[in-house]
């Protein structure tokens, strides 16, 4: 028999590891807590009419207006612009890699891949602005210093590798048994991947889409550095344009007093942004649920 | 019927061709991006490193500015992530995968930490500064910006230890338990060491990940011009040791570079290349690390 103090031990070493895995759900709860609680006082200022209708944004300066309208669109811009070139190119990427490369050749190509992922997201904000603007504009004669476009396209590098892996994990999931009916039929590699995987793997890569969009919505140095700090209704991408990300960024970097309007509105910027990444995240991860469920059967 | 099947087959071809060629055409793109991002990196910031680069405070004067603060404050802050992100992530994972059963609370744990993957990261830096700038009062220091980054790297921690801690087989375990060994035992001298190298691989994944970024720390009030150091550790009275420096104020290499980037001086932006280049290098080195460490584990370990 173990002696009681060993017994113990296990009970106690068991209850710890718990109460470390409690901490993420204390997390999740923490953060809507906190983005609740000092975004309420906010809402008690301005009515959620004007705050969804107006289309100014002006919280810091008079006449204060509180429309987040123009944030959105310059984050759904910008994202857009990310999103067209980064989804595309990352299955493509995840296609090339998982039905058409060798062996050998993937060994090298995947690490680079996420070599690529390494990079600093403010690394790319730095080469957005002071390397790819000065080139747009040799092209675009009429970009502005500080514009959608090139955050955007510098977005889109940003999150290719993440969308590259995880359509790749969508692909990997096709089992092998199609692809040899496939090719039993005597199907190509270009049918077979076109025909069958891409097919087979279209939730996975819709799970994969929404988690990459979800990312590119989120991430902020990139269009804080290059896409400047301008709110603005305009749907040009030449433009500059402020968006949820870049405008907590903007506020964080004055010194506003705690329970300022100032303050307050970062959180309610910061609010909106969480809930729509929460429910993207969580309509993917039910895509996928759904997948899994589906081939177990 | 054998013509048909021939044209389709040509057709076939012929979009296979036009798709190979599409993505190695994206794929090259790129990466040729990326090198030309590390080129003009290399150009524009490798005549700016130096010592005194590497041993200056920042300045006006963009020739005077150097990065000590900067990176003494990136290795105090990391240090801290670490220090608190390494236990947490690995008891959590070994909580996941070992002790679980199937109830709703573990369910709830599943879904919390598959959502905490995917918050941005700037939510996080919102988050502490509501907690722990004003509800813990612990203002703008070294010790928040360690929290928070632990946080933020937490789930990264945890997905890699969990998926190493599975990955090692039953019979081991079995093994472990056939000789008397108690869980904690199995757990302490089999399964864990065992799945080190992959705990580790994920360990290294969020350093590099801690040590870029940027957004959450602006916002819990980073200061992007400091010409101070930390308090030393280290005194010359019992117990010769304090932990002062957790207080201090302090800024972090990426916080740096992003105040040299947004100044329209261009000998600022010289700076901001030697900068990143000083951190893409720490980055990729150790992303790279995390998978020569992944593929030497992979093949040492032929379960």
């Amino acid at each position: 028999m173990r002696s009681p103090f060993k017994r113990a031990l296990e009970f106690v070493v068991e209850r710890l590891l718990g109460l470390a895995a409690t901490l993420s759900v204390g997390i999740t709860f923490g953060i809507l807590f906190i983005l609740f609680r000092e975004a309420i006082p906010f809402f008690e200022h301005v009515t959620l009419k004007e705050f969804f209708l107006d289309t100014q944004w002006s919280p810091l300066f008079s006449p204060a207006r509180y429309g987040i309208v123009p944030l959105l669109v310059g984050t759904l811009v910008t994202t857009l612009i990310a999103c067209t070139f980064a989804i595309p190119a990352g299955i493509m990427v995840a296609l090339l890699l998982s039905e058409y490369v060798p062996n050998r050749v993937r060994v090298w190509l995947k690490p680079i891949i996420e070599l690529l992922a390494a990079i600093p997201s403010v690394v790319f904000g730095y080469f957005a602005l002071l390397v790819v603007t000065p080139f747009l504009q040799k092209l675009i004669p009429e970009l502005q210093g500080f514009n959608r476009l090139s955050a955007g396209l510098v977005l889109g590098l940003l999150i290719l590798p993440y969308m590259a892996s995880l359509a790749e994990d969508a692909f990997k999931s096709v089992p092998r048994s199609l692809r040899e009916a496939s090719y039993a039929l005597g199907a190509n590699r270009f049918t077979t991947a076109f025909g069958v995987v891409v097919p087979a793997s279209f939730s996975g890569l819709s799970s994969a889409a929404i988690l990459a969009i979800s990312r590119a919505l989120g991430e902020t140095m990139v269009v804080a550095i290059a896409a400047g700090m301008l709110p603005s209704m305009s749907l040009n991408p030449l433009e500059p344009s402020a968006t949820v990300t870049a405008y907590i960024v903007q506020v964080s970097l004055g010194d506003l007093p705690h329970q300022s309007i100032g303050y307050q509105s970062i959180f309610a910027a910061g609010l909106m942004l969480s809930l729509v990444t929460f429910s993207l995240n969580i309509v993917a991860h039910r895509i996928k649920l759904r997948r899994m469920e589906r081939s177990d059967g | 019927m054998k013509a048909l099947i021939s044209s389709q087959q040509r057709r076939a071809k012929i979009y296979a061709r036009i798709f190979v060629t599409a993505a190695f055409a994206v794929l090259g793109l790129s990466l040729l991006v990326l090198v030309l991002l590390f080129a003009d990196l290399v150009m524009q910031g490798l005549p700016r490193l130096s010592t005194a680069f590497l041993t200056s405070f920042p300045s006006r004067f963009p020739e005077q500015a150097g990065i000590l603060s900067a990176w003494v404050g990136s290795l105090c802050v990391v240090l801290l992530c670490m220090l608190f992100a390494i236990p947490v992530g690995i008891a959590t994972a070994v909580y996941l995968e070992e002790y679980m059963n199937k109830s709703w609370y573990n369910s709830w744990i599943e879904i919390c930490l598959g959502n905490l993957a995917g918050v941005p990261s700037i939510i996080y830096g919102l988050m502490a500064l509501g907690l722990f700038v004003y509800q813990f009062d612990l203002g703008a220091s070294v010790l928040t910006a360690g929290l928070t980054l632990s946080l933020l790297v937490l789930p990264i921690v945890i997905v890699s230890a969990r998926e190493s801690i599975r990955n090692v087989p039953d019979n081991l375990k079995e093994a472990a338990y056939a000789l008397g060994a108690s869980k904690l035992q199995m757990l302490r001298h089999h399964q864990i060491p065992y799945a080190q190298s992959g705990i580790f691989t994920g360990v290294i994944l969020s350093l590099s990940r801690a040590l870029g970024e940027t957004a959450p720390l602006l916002t819990i009030g980073a200061l992007t011009f400091i010409a101070f150091l930390p308090q030393t550790p280290f005194q010359d009275t019992f117990p010769w040791i304090n932990f002062n420096w957790l207080g201090d104020p302090y800024t972090v290499l990426p916080i740096q570079l992003f105040n040299w980037t947004s100044r329209p001086q261009t000998e600022f932006h010289q700076n901001a290349a030697a900068a990143s280049l000083i951190l893409v290098t720490l980055t990729v080195l150790l992303n790279l690390t995390a998978i020569v460490l992944r593929n030497r584990s992979r093949r040492k370990y032929q379960w």
